[in-house]
């Protein structure tokens, strides 16, 4: 009998390690239909119904309702997609195609026993955990080449509760490329999204709120970088491609989710455009409009549909008017604008503080460095040419 | 900048000339013919030079390029698979080109293999779209990273030499 006690107590000793190895660590929670407001220990969701009772956001259990995508999760997007989690979205769609690294420790979220594991399997079953509420749907593929865009803009555009377009879409992407594809489908959907990233030295960050045809489109200007009051000659870029802080990455996640919430659940501000330098905790904003000749033809055709759709009257409050606070001026004070005109891209005014990456010429049909010349069209089928470079 | 090397080699690839992506059916088979004119051009001016250094094809659809680049450091040839994939987004953003064979072996490499770039790279690319093409990243992306990376690589005994068989040259 003895042995039976014994063998019962190493069985329960080794489910209990099972159980932590597979991230279950005690118990996991019953899914929960409605939103209580109800003030106990055992409701996830007190404190965040509470929002309602002090007046900030008016109806906080529609987020239940909403679908958002989180295209990238690393460094930015895991912690994005875990504070949509904890504040009881209604579904997440994760993409991203690179596995858990220890390189990656130095970021919030993932823990070493998840190295080798794709990002979104990971995430996904982290998530989970942490609130069953969520329905949550993983893509372990690389948007950017053809077949998988055309899989993403079909999951963006059906993959909501409802089976329809999602509510929003979250770029938390590390190049370049993948932007541009993220803005190539919104564009062409018609479909709202955020922008965010981290510079590679790590101390800058910004999120962008994109209305395709209302506000600037990424590919609407050249990259836009929050100054880092760094000169450039003594920024070292030897032996690395990129360096990063779980800090600036938290921040930037933070500012991206409280936009989100404050866009889905309708309070407070949304900014256009939030920058942050953390070397000088310097927060610049703004708001961009589109560029007419934006080279996206879908974003010139969302210029269109939006300037002729008739303007939006914002119900403003109606503040009496107090009258000038000082009638008379007798030092003459006057406030002038600083934002002088931008020469080089005359649409784009820019706050101080940030600036394009680079500048690219407005009339893009003179070549810079080339005397070879252009192709002269060959007479050869693409076959034969494929053959000609083949057999050389 | 550029170094004038580069730049002598980068004036004498042809331009391309039409605007399309891999999703934009006829106009990405004239301008898969152009990048295979401008990639031929190159590789003739290579071996006219005695600096033949890569090889590439496609699959049917342009969108998958692979073959093998190398680099000749202390009389020896070293060899390296090349593969890239043309994003949706081509030619507006460049084709991220990758050595998987030397993926982990350098920081100056992103996931998969994809080199790092120069800060350089993209102003000059964006300020070109869209007459660079594959061949012009070539010569300015993967060439210039080879020259910096390999000796380094080899100095630090993580690239070792290997004999080749008679068949590759």
């Amino acid at each position: 009998m003895d042995k039976v006690a014994e063998l019962e107590k190493k069985v329960s000793e080794l489910e209990a390690k099972l159980a932590a190895a597979q991230g279950n660590v005690g118990p996991v929670r019953q899914k929960i239909d409605v939103m209580s407001s109800e003030v106990v220990d055992s409701n996830p969701y007190s404190r965040l119904m509470a929002l309602k009772r002090m007046g900030i956001v008016d109806n906080y259990e529609k987020i239940r309702e909403l679908s958002v995508a989180v295209v990238g999760v690393g460094g930015v997007g895991s912690v994005t997609a875990e504070m949509l989690t904890r504040c009881g979205i209604g579904k997440l769609i994760l993409f991203d195609y690179d596995k858990v690294e220890l390189a990656n420790m130095n970021r919030l979220f993932f823990q070493p026993h998840q190295a080798g594991l794709s990002k979104v399997d990971a995430a996904a079953a982290t998530l989970q955990a942490i609130n069953p509420d969520v329905a949550i749907d993983a893509y372990n593929y690389n948007i950017t080449t053809v077949d998988n865009f055309q899989k993403f803009c079909d999951t963006i555009s059906t993959g909501s509760l409802t089976g329809g377009p999602v509510e929003l879409v979250l770029s938390c992407v590390d190049n370049f490329e993948a932007r541009m594809a993220i803005n190539t489908a919104c564009n062409e959907l018609n479909q709202r999204w955020f922008e965010s990233g981290v510079s590679e030295n790590a101390v800058s960050g910004h999120i962008q709120f994109i209305i395709p045809g209302e506000t600037a489109c990424f590919a609407c200007a050249p990259p836009l970088v929050v100054a880092s009051n760094i000169d450039e000659k003594t920024l070292k870029r030897e032996g690395v491609c990129a360096a990063s802080l779980p800090t600036t990455m938290g921040i930037v996640a933070g500012f991206l989710v409280q936009n989100t919430l404050k866009h889905l659940l309708n309070f407070g501000n949304v900014s256009n455009y939030l920058g942050y330098s953390a070397l000088t905790d310097f927060f610049p904003t703004m708001t961009l409009k589109p560029n007419p000749q934006c080279d996206d033809s879908y974003c010139r055709r969302r210029q269109a549909e939006f300037s002729a759709r008739p303007v939006v009257e914002l119900a403003t409050e109606v503040t009496e008017d107090a009258g000038p606070v000082h009638a008379d001026n007798e030092w003459g004070i006057s406030l002038l604008d600083e934002n002088s005109p931008e020469e080089e891209t005359p649409n784009l005014k820019l706050v101080d503080g940030v600036q394009v990456a680079y500048s690219v010429p407005a009339d893009s049909s003179t070549p810079e460095s080339s005397t070879g010349g252009a192709v002269a069209a060959s007479e050869l089928s693409l076959e034969e040419l494929m053959q000609q470079m083949k057999s050389m | 900048m550029v170094d004038e090397g580069t730049k002598k080699t980068l004036s004498s690839i042809p331009l391309l000339k039409t605007k399309a992506g891999p999703r934009d059916k006829e106009l990405w088979t004239t301008r898969l013919k152009e990048e295979y004119q401008a990639l031929i051009k190159y590789v003739q001016n290579n071996k006219e030079a005695d600096n033949d250094w890569f090889r590439l094809e496609s699959d049917k659809t342009g969108t998958r390029w692979f073959g093998k680049c190398w680099f000749v450091h202390n009389l020896l040839k070293y060899e390296f698979d090349l593969e890239f994939d043309i994003p949706v987004t081509y030619p507006t953003t460049a084709p991220e080109l990758a050595l998987p064979g030397l993926d982990g072996k350098t920081a100056k490499m992103y996931r998969g293999g994809k080199i790092c770039l120069t800060d350089h790279f993209k102003p000059l690319w964006a300020r070109n779209v869209p007459r660079f093409g594959i061949a012009h990243a070539m010569a300015l992306g993967l060439g210039p990273w080879l020259a910096v990376e390999v000796p380094e690589l080899i100095e630090r005994g993580v690239v070792k030499y290997q004999e080749k068989s008679e068949e590759a040259k």
